[in-house]
Protein backbone atom coordinates (compact mmCIF):
# COMPACT_ATOMS: atom_id res chain seq x y z
CA UNK A 1 0.00 0.00 0.00
CA UNK A 2 1.31 3.83 -0.93
CA UNK A 3 2.27 6.22 1.32
CA UNK A 4 -0.99 8.84 1.46
CA UNK A 5 0.85 11.92 0.85
CA UNK A 6 1.80 9.77 -2.17
CA UNK A 7 -1.82 8.72 -3.26
CA UNK A 8 -2.51 12.70 -2.48
CA UNK A 9 0.42 14.03 -4.59
CA UNK A 10 -0.89 12.18 -7.44
CA UNK A 11 -4.69 12.70 -7.18
CA UNK A 12 -3.22 16.74 -7.36
CA UNK A 13 -0.82 16.08 -10.11
CA UNK A 14 -3.42 14.43 -11.96
CA UNK A 15 -5.97 16.79 -11.42
CA UNK A 16 -3.62 20.17 -12.47
CA UNK A 17 -2.23 18.30 -15.54
CA UNK A 18 -5.22 17.14 -16.81
CA UNK A 19 -7.23 20.43 -16.36
CA UNK A 20 -4.55 22.52 -17.98
CA UNK A 21 -4.46 20.20 -21.05
CA UNK A 22 -8.58 20.40 -21.15
CA UNK A 23 -8.61 24.08 -20.52
CA UNK A 24 -5.97 24.94 -23.05
CA UNK A 25 -7.62 23.01 -25.80
CA UNK A 26 -11.22 24.09 -25.06
CA UNK A 27 -10.00 27.80 -25.34
CA UNK A 28 -7.80 26.96 -28.66
CA UNK A 29 -11.18 25.67 -30.35
CA UNK A 30 -13.60 27.83 -28.43
CA UNK A 31 -13.44 30.35 -31.93
CA UNK A 32 -13.95 28.24 -34.53
CA UNK A 33 -16.53 25.92 -32.54
CA UNK A 34 -18.27 28.86 -32.27
CA UNK A 35 -18.09 30.15 -35.94
CA UNK A 36 -19.11 26.06 -36.91
CA UNK A 37 -21.66 26.49 -34.31
CA UNK A 38 -23.38 30.44 -35.95
CA UNK A 39 -22.35 28.71 -39.58
CA UNK A 40 -24.82 25.25 -38.54
CA UNK A 41 -27.65 27.60 -36.75
CA UNK A 42 -27.73 29.26 -39.98
CA UNK A 43 -27.90 26.53 -42.54
CA UNK A 44 -30.56 25.11 -40.76
CA UNK A 45 -32.90 27.93 -40.86
CA UNK A 46 -32.05 28.46 -44.41
CA UNK A 47 -33.19 24.99 -44.56
CA UNK A 48 -36.40 26.28 -44.41
CA UNK A 49 -36.28 27.59 -47.82
CA UNK A 50 -33.85 25.37 -49.07
CA UNK A 51 -36.09 25.48 -52.17
CA UNK A 52 -35.70 29.13 -53.02
CA UNK A 53 -32.11 29.90 -52.77
CA UNK A 54 -29.83 28.93 -55.32
CA UNK A 55 -27.71 26.65 -53.89
CA UNK A 56 -28.38 23.17 -52.18
CA UNK A 57 -27.87 24.27 -48.75
CA UNK A 58 -26.07 20.62 -47.30
CA UNK A 59 -23.06 21.66 -50.30
CA UNK A 60 -22.98 25.61 -49.71
CA UNK A 61 -19.81 26.39 -48.16
CA UNK A 62 -19.55 28.03 -44.84
CA UNK A 63 -18.88 31.44 -46.34
CA UNK A 64 -21.87 31.25 -48.55
CA UNK A 65 -24.55 30.45 -45.60
CA UNK A 66 -22.93 33.63 -43.90
CA UNK A 67 -23.30 35.72 -47.44
CA UNK A 68 -26.83 35.08 -47.87
CA UNK A 69 -27.59 36.23 -44.37
CA UNK A 70 -25.74 39.06 -44.55
CA UNK A 71 -27.11 40.11 -47.86
CA UNK A 72 -30.64 38.98 -48.45
CA UNK A 73 -31.85 38.13 -44.92
CA UNK A 74 -33.35 41.35 -42.59
CA UNK A 75 -33.36 39.63 -39.24
CA UNK A 76 -36.22 41.40 -36.73
CA UNK A 77 -36.79 40.97 -33.07
CA UNK A 78 -40.50 40.56 -31.89
CA UNK A 79 -42.51 40.63 -28.31
CA UNK A 80 -45.26 38.72 -27.72
CA UNK A 81 -47.59 41.77 -28.60
CA UNK A 82 -46.10 42.00 -32.70
CA UNK A 83 -44.10 44.59 -31.82
CA UNK A 84 -40.61 45.07 -32.99
CA UNK A 85 -38.11 45.38 -30.46
CA UNK A 86 -34.97 47.16 -31.30
CA UNK A 87 -31.05 47.02 -30.74
CA UNK A 88 -31.39 42.98 -31.17
CA UNK A 89 -30.77 40.68 -33.85
CA UNK A 90 -32.52 37.38 -34.15
CA UNK A 91 -30.06 35.65 -34.25
CA UNK A 92 -28.73 36.64 -30.70
CA UNK A 93 -32.24 35.13 -29.55
CA UNK A 94 -31.71 31.90 -27.65
CA UNK A 95 -34.61 30.17 -28.04
CA UNK A 96 -33.48 27.48 -25.81
CA UNK A 97 -33.63 30.42 -23.13
CA UNK A 98 -36.69 32.57 -24.06
CA UNK A 99 -38.52 29.15 -23.89
CA UNK A 100 -37.95 28.80 -20.02
CA UNK A 101 -39.00 32.34 -19.63
CA UNK A 102 -43.02 33.20 -18.85
CA UNK A 103 -44.89 33.15 -22.31
CA UNK A 104 -45.50 36.99 -22.72
CA UNK A 105 -41.88 37.69 -21.81
CA UNK A 106 -40.66 35.93 -24.58
CA UNK A 107 -38.79 37.54 -27.64
CA UNK A 108 -39.26 36.06 -31.41
CA UNK A 109 -36.63 35.87 -33.85
CA UNK A 110 -38.18 36.38 -37.05
CA UNK A 111 -35.37 36.51 -40.81
CA UNK A 112 -37.17 37.75 -43.56
CA UNK A 113 -35.06 36.44 -46.57
CA UNK A 114 -35.58 38.65 -49.87
CA UNK A 115 -35.67 36.46 -52.40
CA UNK A 116 -33.65 37.84 -56.29
CA UNK A 117 -36.85 38.96 -58.04
CA UNK A 118 -39.14 40.43 -55.20
CA UNK A 119 -40.29 37.74 -52.90
CA UNK A 120 -40.67 37.67 -49.70
CA UNK A 121 -40.41 34.88 -47.24
CA UNK A 122 -40.97 35.18 -43.49
CA UNK A 123 -38.67 32.27 -41.19
CA UNK A 124 -40.07 31.72 -37.69
CA UNK A 125 -38.34 29.97 -35.21
CA UNK A 126 -40.07 27.50 -32.91
CA UNK A 127 -39.33 24.89 -30.15
CA UNK A 128 -41.45 22.43 -28.13
CA UNK A 129 -40.84 19.49 -26.39
CA UNK A 130 -40.02 15.80 -28.26
CA UNK A 131 -40.09 12.49 -26.78
CA UNK A 132 -36.97 12.63 -24.66
CA UNK A 133 -35.53 16.11 -24.78
CA UNK A 134 -36.13 19.51 -26.75
CA UNK A 135 -36.93 19.90 -30.35
CA UNK A 136 -37.21 22.95 -32.30
CA UNK A 137 -37.85 24.04 -36.16
CA UNK A 138 -37.64 27.05 -38.49
CA UNK A 139 -40.66 27.05 -40.43
CA UNK A 140 -40.59 29.54 -44.33
CA UNK A 141 -43.94 31.62 -44.42
CA UNK A 142 -44.87 32.64 -47.64
CA UNK A 143 -45.83 36.65 -48.52
CA UNK A 144 -49.58 35.48 -47.91
CA UNK A 145 -48.53 34.66 -44.52
CA UNK A 146 -50.87 31.44 -44.62
CA UNK A 147 -48.64 29.32 -47.16
CA UNK A 148 -45.71 27.27 -45.82
CA UNK A 149 -42.66 27.73 -48.03
CA UNK A 150 -40.45 24.78 -45.87
CA UNK A 151 -39.47 23.82 -42.74
CA UNK A 152 -36.58 22.46 -41.10
CA UNK A 153 -36.39 20.62 -37.62
CA UNK A 154 -33.80 19.15 -35.12
CA UNK A 155 -34.01 17.74 -31.73
CA UNK A 156 -31.53 16.92 -29.23
CA UNK A 157 -32.02 13.74 -28.01
CA UNK A 158 -34.78 11.71 -30.10
CA UNK A 159 -34.16 8.04 -30.87
CA UNK A 160 -32.59 8.02 -34.51
CA UNK A 161 -34.37 6.34 -36.58
CA UNK A 162 -37.94 7.08 -34.82
CA UNK A 163 -38.06 10.49 -33.67
CA UNK A 164 -34.93 11.58 -34.96
CA UNK A 165 -36.63 11.11 -38.52
CA UNK A 166 -38.02 14.89 -38.23
CA UNK A 167 -34.36 16.09 -39.07
CA UNK A 168 -33.01 13.31 -40.44
CA UNK A 169 -35.65 12.33 -43.47
CA UNK A 170 -35.64 15.15 -45.75
CA UNK A 171 -38.77 14.18 -46.80
CA UNK A 172 -40.55 14.58 -43.21
CA UNK A 173 -39.70 18.37 -44.05
CA UNK A 174 -40.70 18.29 -47.44
CA UNK A 175 -44.57 17.16 -46.46
CA UNK A 176 -44.70 20.49 -45.09
CA UNK A 177 -44.21 22.61 -48.05
CA UNK A 178 -47.39 24.21 -50.02
CA UNK A 179 -49.42 23.09 -46.20
CA UNK A 180 -51.74 26.19 -44.75
CA UNK A 181 -51.70 27.64 -41.69
CA UNK A 182 -55.09 29.24 -42.24
CA UNK A 183 -58.29 27.29 -43.41
CA UNK A 184 -60.77 29.23 -46.00
CA UNK A 185 -62.05 31.04 -43.52
CA UNK A 186 -59.61 32.82 -41.97
CA UNK A 187 -59.01 30.45 -38.73
CA UNK A 188 -55.65 30.09 -37.32
CA UNK A 189 -55.50 25.60 -37.60
CA UNK A 190 -51.57 25.33 -37.97
CA UNK A 191 -50.66 21.85 -39.15
CA UNK A 192 -51.05 18.81 -37.54
CA UNK A 193 -48.76 15.84 -37.94
CA UNK A 194 -51.33 13.04 -38.33
CA UNK A 195 -50.37 9.53 -36.96
CA UNK A 196 -51.51 6.95 -39.90
CA UNK A 197 -50.80 9.59 -42.69
CA UNK A 198 -52.25 12.98 -43.67
CA UNK A 199 -56.51 13.25 -44.50
CA UNK A 200 -56.05 16.45 -45.45
CA UNK A 201 -52.88 17.86 -47.14
CA UNK A 202 -53.70 21.15 -46.60
CA UNK A 203 -53.31 21.16 -43.26
CA UNK A 204 -51.76 17.56 -42.18
CA UNK A 205 -48.69 16.34 -42.61
CA UNK A 206 -47.58 12.25 -43.09
CA UNK A 207 -46.26 11.17 -38.87
CA UNK A 208 -43.59 9.06 -38.46
CA UNK A 209 -44.15 5.70 -37.65
CA UNK A 210 -43.05 4.80 -34.02
CA UNK A 211 -42.79 8.21 -33.24
CA UNK A 212 -46.01 9.28 -32.16
CA UNK A 213 -44.66 11.53 -29.14
CA UNK A 214 -42.39 13.30 -31.05
CA UNK A 215 -45.11 13.37 -33.86
CA UNK A 216 -47.50 14.86 -31.29
CA UNK A 217 -44.39 17.33 -30.08
CA UNK A 218 -44.25 18.57 -33.44
CA UNK A 219 -47.82 19.46 -33.77
CA UNK A 220 -48.05 21.21 -30.35
CA UNK A 221 -44.86 23.09 -31.01
CA UNK A 222 -46.23 24.00 -34.43
CA UNK A 223 -49.53 25.28 -33.11
CA UNK A 224 -48.03 27.34 -30.55
CA UNK A 225 -44.79 28.38 -32.13
CA UNK A 226 -46.59 29.84 -35.21
CA UNK A 227 -49.13 31.33 -33.07
CA UNK A 228 -47.17 33.76 -31.72
CA UNK A 229 -46.17 35.11 -34.79
CA UNK A 230 -49.79 36.33 -35.48
CA UNK A 231 -50.17 39.71 -33.99
CA UNK A 232 -47.48 41.18 -36.02
CA UNK A 233 -48.10 39.37 -39.23
CA UNK A 234 -51.53 40.37 -39.05
CA UNK A 235 -50.51 43.82 -38.89
CA UNK A 236 -48.22 43.16 -41.85
CA UNK A 237 -51.41 41.92 -43.87
CA UNK A 238 -53.47 45.09 -42.83
CA UNK A 239 -50.34 47.59 -43.50
CA UNK A 240 -50.11 48.84 -40.05
CA UNK A 241 -46.75 47.55 -39.10
CA UNK A 242 -43.58 48.86 -39.20
CA UNK A 243 -42.60 48.25 -43.42
CA UNK A 244 -39.76 45.73 -43.32
CA UNK A 245 -38.26 44.63 -46.78
CA UNK A 246 -37.29 48.31 -47.07
CA UNK A 247 -33.60 47.01 -47.12
CA UNK A 248 -31.67 50.43 -45.88
CA UNK A 249 -28.96 51.32 -48.65
CA UNK B 1 17.61 -4.42 -7.93
CA UNK B 2 15.41 -1.86 -9.43
CA UNK B 3 17.68 -0.75 -12.23
CA UNK B 4 18.57 -4.67 -12.71
CA UNK B 5 14.95 -5.60 -13.29
CA UNK B 6 14.39 -2.70 -15.74
CA UNK B 7 17.77 -3.31 -17.62
CA UNK B 8 16.30 -6.54 -18.32
CA UNK B 9 13.23 -5.64 -19.08
CA UNK B 10 14.69 -3.47 -21.80
CA UNK B 11 16.31 -6.32 -23.30
CA UNK B 12 13.83 -8.70 -23.20
CA UNK B 13 11.08 -5.67 -25.17
CA UNK B 14 14.88 -5.20 -27.81
CA UNK B 15 14.87 -9.32 -28.73
CA UNK B 16 11.00 -8.94 -29.92
CA UNK B 17 10.09 -7.50 -32.89
CA UNK B 18 8.00 -4.56 -32.54
CA UNK B 19 5.26 -6.72 -34.60
CA UNK B 20 5.40 -10.29 -33.68
CA UNK B 21 3.08 -12.84 -33.97
CA UNK B 22 1.86 -11.72 -30.28
CA UNK B 23 1.36 -8.47 -31.38
CA UNK B 24 -0.71 -9.59 -34.38
CA UNK B 25 -2.44 -11.65 -32.06
CA UNK B 26 -3.74 -8.62 -29.84
CA UNK B 27 -5.36 -6.79 -32.58
CA UNK B 28 -6.88 -10.12 -34.54
CA UNK B 29 -8.00 -12.08 -31.17
CA UNK B 30 -10.35 -9.42 -30.53
CA UNK B 31 -11.95 -9.23 -33.69
CA UNK B 32 -13.20 -12.80 -33.49
CA UNK B 33 -12.33 -15.70 -30.74
CA UNK B 34 -12.01 -13.22 -28.02
CA UNK B 35 -14.57 -10.26 -29.57
CA UNK B 36 -15.06 -7.70 -26.63
CA UNK B 37 -19.33 -7.79 -27.79
CA UNK B 38 -20.24 -11.28 -28.14
CA UNK B 39 -17.47 -13.03 -26.10
CA UNK B 40 -16.29 -10.89 -23.01
CA UNK B 41 -20.21 -9.53 -23.40
CA UNK B 42 -18.74 -5.88 -22.77
CA UNK B 43 -20.00 -2.70 -24.23
CA UNK B 44 -23.33 -4.42 -25.00
CA UNK B 45 -25.50 -1.23 -23.73
CA UNK B 46 -23.72 1.20 -26.07
CA UNK B 47 -24.14 -1.41 -28.86
CA UNK B 48 -28.08 -1.61 -28.56
CA UNK B 49 -28.50 2.39 -28.39
CA UNK B 50 -26.33 3.39 -31.13
CA UNK B 51 -26.57 0.55 -34.23
CA UNK B 52 -29.47 1.96 -35.64
CA UNK B 53 -27.83 3.78 -38.02
CA UNK B 54 -24.38 2.61 -39.52
CA UNK B 55 -23.09 5.79 -40.11
CA UNK B 56 -23.13 7.34 -36.09
CA UNK B 57 -21.84 3.80 -35.51
CA UNK B 58 -18.93 4.30 -37.87
CA UNK B 59 -17.91 7.17 -35.91
CA UNK B 60 -18.58 5.79 -32.66
CA UNK B 61 -16.51 3.21 -33.43
CA UNK B 62 -13.54 5.54 -34.38
CA UNK B 63 -13.88 7.50 -31.69
CA UNK B 64 -13.72 4.02 -29.00
CA UNK B 65 -10.58 2.65 -30.81
CA UNK B 66 -9.20 5.82 -30.48
CA UNK B 67 -10.12 6.38 -26.50
CA UNK B 68 -9.22 2.50 -26.03
CA UNK B 69 -5.65 2.69 -27.58
CA UNK B 70 -4.68 5.68 -25.93
CA UNK B 71 -6.23 5.25 -22.75
CA UNK B 72 -4.81 1.67 -22.42
CA UNK B 73 -1.44 3.26 -23.88
CA UNK B 74 -1.62 5.89 -20.96
CA UNK B 75 -2.62 3.75 -17.98
CA UNK B 76 0.19 1.09 -19.14
CA UNK B 77 3.08 3.92 -19.20
CA UNK B 78 2.21 5.36 -15.43
CA UNK B 79 0.98 1.72 -14.29
CA UNK B 80 3.74 1.33 -11.81
CA UNK B 81 3.20 4.55 -10.77
CA UNK B 82 -1.02 4.94 -10.22
CA UNK B 83 -1.80 4.05 -6.28
CA UNK B 84 -3.23 0.68 -6.39
CA UNK B 85 -5.82 2.22 -4.01
CA UNK B 86 -7.19 4.84 -6.83
CA UNK B 87 -6.35 3.07 -9.77
CA UNK B 88 -9.83 2.91 -10.79
CA UNK B 89 -10.65 7.21 -10.36
CA UNK B 90 -6.85 7.72 -12.40
CA UNK B 91 -8.79 5.23 -15.24
CA UNK B 92 -11.40 6.97 -15.62
CA UNK B 93 -9.77 10.45 -15.31
CA UNK B 94 -7.63 9.26 -18.29
CA UNK B 95 -10.55 8.04 -20.12
CA UNK B 96 -12.79 11.04 -19.71
CA UNK B 97 -9.98 12.95 -20.67
CA UNK B 98 -9.75 11.43 -24.13
CA UNK B 99 -13.48 11.29 -24.39
CA UNK B 100 -13.32 15.61 -23.66
CA UNK B 101 -10.38 15.23 -26.53
CA UNK B 102 -12.75 13.54 -29.10
CA UNK B 103 -15.58 15.50 -28.52
CA UNK B 104 -13.51 19.18 -28.79
CA UNK B 105 -12.23 18.42 -32.10
CA UNK B 106 -15.55 17.23 -33.24
CA UNK B 107 -17.04 20.61 -32.50
CA UNK B 108 -13.85 22.04 -34.19
CA UNK B 109 -13.89 19.55 -37.31
CA UNK B 110 -17.34 18.71 -37.90
CA UNK B 111 -19.81 20.75 -35.80
CA UNK B 112 -22.76 18.44 -37.56
CA UNK B 113 -21.39 15.03 -36.51
CA UNK B 114 -20.77 16.71 -33.35
CA UNK B 115 -24.34 17.62 -32.74
CA UNK B 116 -25.44 14.48 -33.64
CA UNK B 117 -23.25 12.53 -31.77
CA UNK B 118 -22.76 14.53 -28.47
CA UNK B 119 -25.23 12.05 -26.15
CA UNK B 120 -23.44 9.03 -27.05
CA UNK B 121 -19.81 10.28 -27.22
CA UNK B 122 -19.66 11.45 -23.61
CA UNK B 123 -21.45 7.75 -23.22
CA UNK B 124 -18.04 5.90 -24.24
CA UNK B 125 -17.05 7.20 -20.53
CA UNK B 126 -19.05 4.36 -19.46
CA UNK B 127 -18.54 1.80 -22.06
CA UNK B 128 -17.52 -0.82 -20.46
CA UNK B 129 -14.93 -2.58 -22.80
CA UNK B 130 -12.44 0.51 -22.54
CA UNK B 131 -12.15 0.55 -18.60
CA UNK B 132 -12.28 -3.27 -19.06
CA UNK B 133 -9.21 -3.42 -20.81
CA UNK B 134 -7.44 -0.83 -18.68
CA UNK B 135 -7.95 -3.22 -15.62
CA UNK B 136 -7.31 -6.51 -17.52
CA UNK B 137 -4.12 -5.74 -20.09
CA UNK B 138 -3.09 -2.18 -19.55
CA UNK B 139 -2.30 -2.31 -15.71
CA UNK B 140 0.02 -5.43 -16.24
CA UNK B 141 1.51 -5.09 -19.63
CA UNK B 142 4.12 -2.84 -21.47
CA UNK B 143 2.51 0.09 -23.17
CA UNK B 144 3.22 -0.88 -26.88
CA UNK B 145 1.31 -4.15 -26.47
CA UNK B 146 -1.34 -2.27 -24.19
CA UNK B 147 -1.63 -0.06 -27.10
CA UNK B 148 -2.14 -2.50 -29.52
CA UNK B 149 -5.00 -4.53 -26.89
CA UNK B 150 -6.70 -1.73 -26.76
CA UNK B 151 -6.72 -0.71 -30.22
CA UNK B 152 -7.41 -4.26 -31.43
CA UNK B 153 -10.41 -4.44 -29.04
CA UNK B 154 -12.12 -1.15 -30.01
CA UNK B 155 -11.86 -2.68 -33.75
CA UNK B 156 -13.48 -5.90 -32.11
CA UNK B 157 -16.29 -3.62 -30.42
CA UNK B 158 -16.40 -1.97 -34.02
CA UNK B 159 -17.12 -4.84 -35.98
CA UNK B 160 -19.68 -5.79 -34.33
CA UNK B 161 -21.29 -2.54 -34.10
CA UNK B 162 -21.38 -1.95 -37.55
CA UNK B 163 -22.64 -5.98 -38.38
CA UNK B 164 -25.39 -5.03 -36.06
CA UNK B 165 -26.00 -1.83 -37.47
CA UNK B 166 -25.87 -2.59 -41.10
CA UNK B 167 -28.86 -5.13 -40.58
CA UNK B 168 -30.59 -3.05 -38.50
CA UNK B 169 -30.81 -0.40 -40.61
CA UNK B 170 -30.99 -2.04 -43.81
CA UNK B 171 -34.38 -3.91 -42.35
CA UNK B 172 -35.74 -0.93 -40.24
CA UNK B 173 -35.22 1.90 -42.59
CA UNK B 174 -34.16 0.48 -46.17
CA UNK B 175 -31.15 2.94 -46.43
CA UNK B 176 -27.55 2.51 -45.57
CA UNK B 177 -25.04 5.37 -44.10
CA UNK B 178 -28.35 7.68 -44.00
CA UNK B 179 -26.72 11.19 -42.77
CA UNK B 180 -23.30 10.89 -43.95
CA UNK B 181 -22.55 12.19 -47.77
CA UNK B 182 -22.92 8.35 -49.05
CA UNK B 183 -26.19 7.53 -48.05
CA UNK B 184 -27.45 5.31 -49.39
CA UNK B 185 -31.86 4.39 -49.65
CA UNK B 186 -31.75 1.03 -50.80
CA UNK B 187 -35.80 -0.61 -50.03
CA UNK B 188 -38.78 1.27 -49.65
CA UNK B 189 -41.51 1.08 -47.94
CA UNK B 190 -45.13 0.48 -49.17
CA UNK B 191 -47.58 3.11 -49.28
CA UNK B 192 -48.88 2.13 -45.58
CA UNK B 193 -45.76 3.12 -44.34
CA UNK B 194 -44.37 6.66 -42.92
CA UNK B 195 -40.73 6.22 -42.31
CA UNK B 196 -40.03 7.77 -45.77
CA UNK B 197 -37.58 6.08 -47.19
CA UNK B 198 -39.07 5.28 -50.25
CA UNK B 199 -36.39 4.67 -53.11
CA UNK B 200 -38.23 6.43 -55.94
CA UNK B 201 -35.89 5.12 -59.28
CA UNK B 202 -33.07 2.56 -60.12
CA UNK B 203 -32.96 -0.96 -58.55
CA UNK B 204 -34.52 0.17 -55.00
CA UNK B 205 -37.57 1.00 -56.03
CA UNK B 206 -38.16 -3.05 -57.36
CA UNK B 207 -38.26 -3.46 -53.49
CA UNK B 208 -41.11 -0.83 -53.36
CA UNK B 209 -43.36 -4.01 -51.99
CA UNK B 210 -41.35 -4.33 -48.81
CA UNK B 211 -42.22 -2.45 -45.55
CA UNK B 212 -39.46 -1.46 -43.07
CA UNK B 213 -39.53 -3.24 -40.10
CA UNK B 214 -39.67 -1.35 -37.33
CA UNK B 215 -38.83 -3.20 -34.83
CA UNK B 216 -35.30 -3.45 -36.45
CA UNK B 217 -35.19 0.50 -35.47
CA UNK B 218 -35.59 -0.53 -31.64
CA UNK B 219 -32.93 -1.24 -29.68
CA UNK B 220 -34.45 -4.74 -28.62
CA UNK B 221 -33.18 -5.54 -32.29
CA UNK B 222 -29.65 -4.91 -31.46
CA UNK B 223 -29.71 -7.66 -28.50
CA UNK B 224 -31.53 -10.35 -30.68
CA UNK B 225 -29.27 -9.83 -33.39
CA UNK B 226 -26.43 -9.95 -31.29
CA UNK B 227 -27.91 -13.07 -29.14
CA UNK B 228 -27.97 -14.18 -33.01
CA UNK B 229 -24.40 -13.72 -33.71
CA UNK B 230 -23.21 -15.13 -30.74
CA UNK B 231 -24.76 -18.36 -31.55
CA UNK B 232 -23.71 -18.23 -34.76
CA UNK B 233 -19.83 -17.88 -33.67
CA UNK B 234 -20.35 -20.54 -30.30
CA UNK B 235 -21.91 -23.19 -33.04
CA UNK B 236 -18.86 -22.40 -35.56
CA UNK B 237 -16.04 -22.33 -32.95
CA UNK B 238 -16.77 -25.01 -30.54
CA UNK B 239 -13.44 -24.34 -28.45
CA UNK B 240 -15.74 -20.91 -27.70
CA UNK B 241 -18.51 -22.66 -26.16
CA UNK B 242 -17.94 -22.76 -21.76
CA UNK B 243 -17.85 -26.52 -20.81
CA UNK B 244 -18.58 -25.93 -17.30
Amino acid sequence: MERTSYVVMFTLGMTVLVALLLSALFYGTKDQAAINEDVFNKRAILGAISDHVEKDVKSMSDAEVLGIFNDQIEQVVLDMDGAVVDGIKAEKVDMAKEKKKPEMDRKLPLYVYNKPGGEKFYIVSIRGNGLWDEIWGNIAIANDFSTVAGASFDHKGETPGLGAEIKDNPVFARNFKGTKIYDADGNYTSINVRKGGAKNKTHEVDGISGATVTADGVSEMLYRGIKYYQPYFKKLKTGKGKPIGMLVE
Amino acid sequence: MAEATTAAKSAAAKSEPLFGKKEKQLITDPLYDNNPITIQVLGICSALAVTSLIYPSLVISVAVVFVCGFSSLITSVLRNRIPKSIRMIVQLVIIATLVTVVELSLKYFSYPVYKDLSVYIGLIITNCIVMGRLEAFAMANRPWRSFLDGIGNGLGYGAILLLVAFFREFFGKGSLFAGSPAEMKIIGPNADYFINTMAESGIGSMFSWYSNNNLMVLPAAAMFLIGIFIWIQRSRTPKLVDVS
